[in-house]
């Protein structure tokens, strides 16, 4: 009920394995970005993707904080919640590529991405489209008292969504175990969030009762501490949450959005880019706290580097599905 | 049929257009939509509204489909025209309440006292590599709704004619654009003109088999038609334009003329716009008919993402070639 501004205060002594996990997977999701852009501009990638470069202290700082078997669900913008959710980058690319050995075999793409192994209900391209499914992930985890909690991921265009209050409502209600994640880059496609959002965001949970706090999602120890304290909380039954986390979106709101300047100014994006990178100030305190040194961020970099060229190569010469397999899986065998 | 010799334009420019015209001509037309303005929408359809009309008639909306749609119920009734943008097709699921329980009833349920001169403008289409959310081609909902009229232009002179005719109309009208067709060009003469709604046009002229297509299919349509050409059948191509209100008798009458008839729309075929078209067309030509009326439409499967999968799931000019020829009896 109470609504927390600023940044958490509370940083658990992480240990040290923990530290270097989390700096690993933003580091993942940065370069298989950088990936998808070079797929994407030689024209191997069919279709769009949306990048999450920018936004990765908040997928993984949450994603650290929840078990395999808890659920997460996604969006359009959803490679980094795979990924830190323990997806192989492997079959992330062949899905991307439309491969038979994808995530999908091939039929979701880059924008749905669903693994039950980890937990993973499926990245949406409706706008607010998971909010539902969410809710309702945490339903039967109360229900069948498995002791999961669900995070619903989600962007700043999807507070404009009315599916959003009637879930709130509904959450605080049955006091389901779920976390709303609103990630605010600040922009809806092409249109700053100020120009659609009006009043205060975080009193939009707050009036249904709803547990709402704000971090700095740049900051991946700030989002790793709020998102386990906030999980605990909805385990122990104590409801749903809401977190805004502020961060920001490098790219344009596509691989293929390249000109922005009508909608953003190359100093925002510089501003961002070179003082609140959550990577390079994460690497800084790693350094500075002697958790490791240059040598050992840059064997983590190698190993990333090693490990996304492999991936790449086994999409890239990874077998179409055939065409009859289009009329499969329409409907589960009984 | 256009007049041969006139200026060309895309179908996206066509469209513009025809917006351009009717809110120089009515200032009550307004736009609504997400990123319509400064971006003028992700497929650039409305670039340069925005600078002629301004942001009170060119409104940036929030992600709020259902939201704006109602709004935009409420000024049609209360003395606007507005047009409402849903950048893609498959996001009218978000609108349906208010499309199909609150436009298409008010002027019925008020005894004919209250209108709804609203546009809905949307997209509709395949093979853009979008994945099962962003491909659908969902017109038959609407066009399943008593009060709703439903508009598929297949060419920029159509889209352009049909769309200033719908946004003059009384009634809340829904426009389909095929998204993969918004870079074809097209002739459209400078002049002004207006298509009425509920006319078919026949595309190409034939005496043996008649190719009734909607949309994305009528280039698909014609392609074929020229393959069947090749081998001595000649196919007649008729659009409908709009699935309500519909033009049965052109239908009927070009199957009564060439004895066999298929019908092909981007849709789905079960309980679709093909399966009302033949019907009408069975119906209506039974006694001249060699054969039943054949359905073609997309795969009965969500769109699949892959590009070998989702190309098997659209009719093409070879697909609706073999259908053809079979049907006339060759082999
Ligand atoms: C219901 C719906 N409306 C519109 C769209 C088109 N669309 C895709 S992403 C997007 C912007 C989403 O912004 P936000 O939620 O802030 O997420 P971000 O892209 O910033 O990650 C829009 C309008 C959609 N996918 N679904
Ligand atoms: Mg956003």
């Amino acid at each position: 009920m109470t609504a927390t501004t600023g940044t958490s205060k509370i940083h658990p002594a992480l240990d040290t394995k923990l530290l270097l996990h989390m700096y690993h997977q933003m580091a993942s999701i940065r370069a298989f970005e950088e990936q998808v852009n070079e797929l994407y501009t030689h024209a191997l990638m069919p279709g769009l993707a949306h990048s999450y470069a920018g936004q990765e202290a908040v997928a993984v700082g949450i994603c650290a904080a929840l078990t395999r078997d808890d659920y997460i669900t996604s969006t359009h913008r959803g490679h980094g919640h795979c990924l830190a959710k323990g997806a192989s980058l492997d079959r992330m690319f062949a899905e991307l590529l439309g491969k038979e050995a994808g995530y999908c075999k091939g039929k979701g793409g880059s924008m749905h991405i669903a693994d039950p192994d980890t937990g993973n209900l499926g990245a949406n391209a409706i706008v607010g489209g998971s909010l539902g499914i969410a809710t309702g992930a945490a339903f039967s985890s109360k229900y069948l008292d498995l002791g999961r909690v669900a995070v619903c991921f989600f962007g700043d265009g999807a507070l404009a969504q009315g599916l959003l209050y009637e879930e709130l409502n509904l959450a605080e209600l049955w006091k389901l175990p779920v976390l709303y994640i609103c990630e605010n880059n600040l922009y809806t496609e092409y249109t700053h969030y100020s120009e659609t959002t009006a009043g205060d965001i975080l009193h939009r949970a707050t009036a249904f009762g709803v547990h709402a706090e704000s971090v700095n999602g740049q900051n991946v120890r700030e989002v790793y501490a709020v998102a386990s304290r906030l999980v605990e909380r909805a385990r122990k039954g104590g409801g749903p949450a809401f977190l805004l986390c502020e961060t920001y979106r490098y790219g344009g709101h596509h691989v293929g959005d390249i000109n922005r300047t009508y909608y953003r100014s190359k100093q925002e994006e510089h501003l961002w880019l070179t003082e609140r990178d959550p990577i390079l100030n994460f690497a800084g305190q790693l350094i500075a706290e002697q958790v490791t040194d240059a040598a050992g961020l840059q064997e983590i970099e190698s190993s990333v580097k090693a490990e996304m060229a492999k991936a790449v190569e086994f999409a890239l010469n990874a077998p179409y599905p055939s065409p009859e397999k289009a009329e499969e899986d329409v409907y589960a065998a009984n | 049929m256009p007049p041969t010799e006139v200026r060309e334009l895309t179908f996206a420019q066509a469209v513009k257009e025809a917006i351009a015209e009717e809110m120089r001509r009515d200032a009550t037309v307004c736009i609504f939509g997400e990123d319509v303005a400064e971006a003028g929408t992700p497929f650039k359809v409305l670039s340069g509204l925005v600078e002629e009309f301004g942001t009170k008639r060119v409104i940036d909306t929030p992600i709020s489909e259902a939201g704006f749609t109602g709004l935009a119920v409420g000024a049609a009734m209360t003395g606007l025209r507005p047009i409402v943008d849903i950048m893609f097709g498959d996001f009218i699921t978000l609108t349906m309440d208010q499309m199909v329980n609150q436009a298409a009833k008010v002027h019925y349920m008020s005894g004919g006292k209250w209108n709804v001169p609203m546009v809905m403008r949307t997209t509709l289409g395949a093979t853009r590599r979008s994945g099962a959310q962003h491909s659908q081609s969902l017109h038959a909902w609407f066009s399943h709704v008593p009060g709703l009229k439903v508009v598929l232009p297949s060419t920029p002179y159509d889209a352009k004619g049909l769309l200033k005719s719908a946004i003059r109309d009384r009634n809340p009208v829904v426009f389909f654009e095929d998204k993969m067709m918004y870079k074809l060009r097209g002739p459209v003469p400078e002049e002004e003109y207006l298509i009425p709604l509920g006319v078919a046009d026949v595309k190409r002229v034939g005496s043996d088999i008649s190719l009734v297509a909607t949309s994305s299919m009528v280039q698909v349509a014609l392609a074929a038609a020229d393959l069947l050409q090749e081998i001595g059948i000649s196919a007649e191509v008729i659009d409908p334009r709009t699935t309500w209100p519909l033009d049965e008798k052109t239908l009927i009458e070009s199957a009564k003329k060439t004895s066999r008839a298929i019908v092909i729309d981007e849709g789905y075929g079960r309980y679709g716009v093909t399966a009302e078209l033949a019907s009408v067309i069975s119906e209506g030509a039974f006694y001249s008919l060699d054969g039943p009326v054949i359905r073609m439409g997309a795969m009965h499967v969500p769109i699949p993402f892959s590009p070998p999968l989702e190309d098997a799931t659209v009719p093409t000019d070879k697909t609706v070639f073999e259908v053809a020829r079979k049907l006339c009896g060759r082999s």
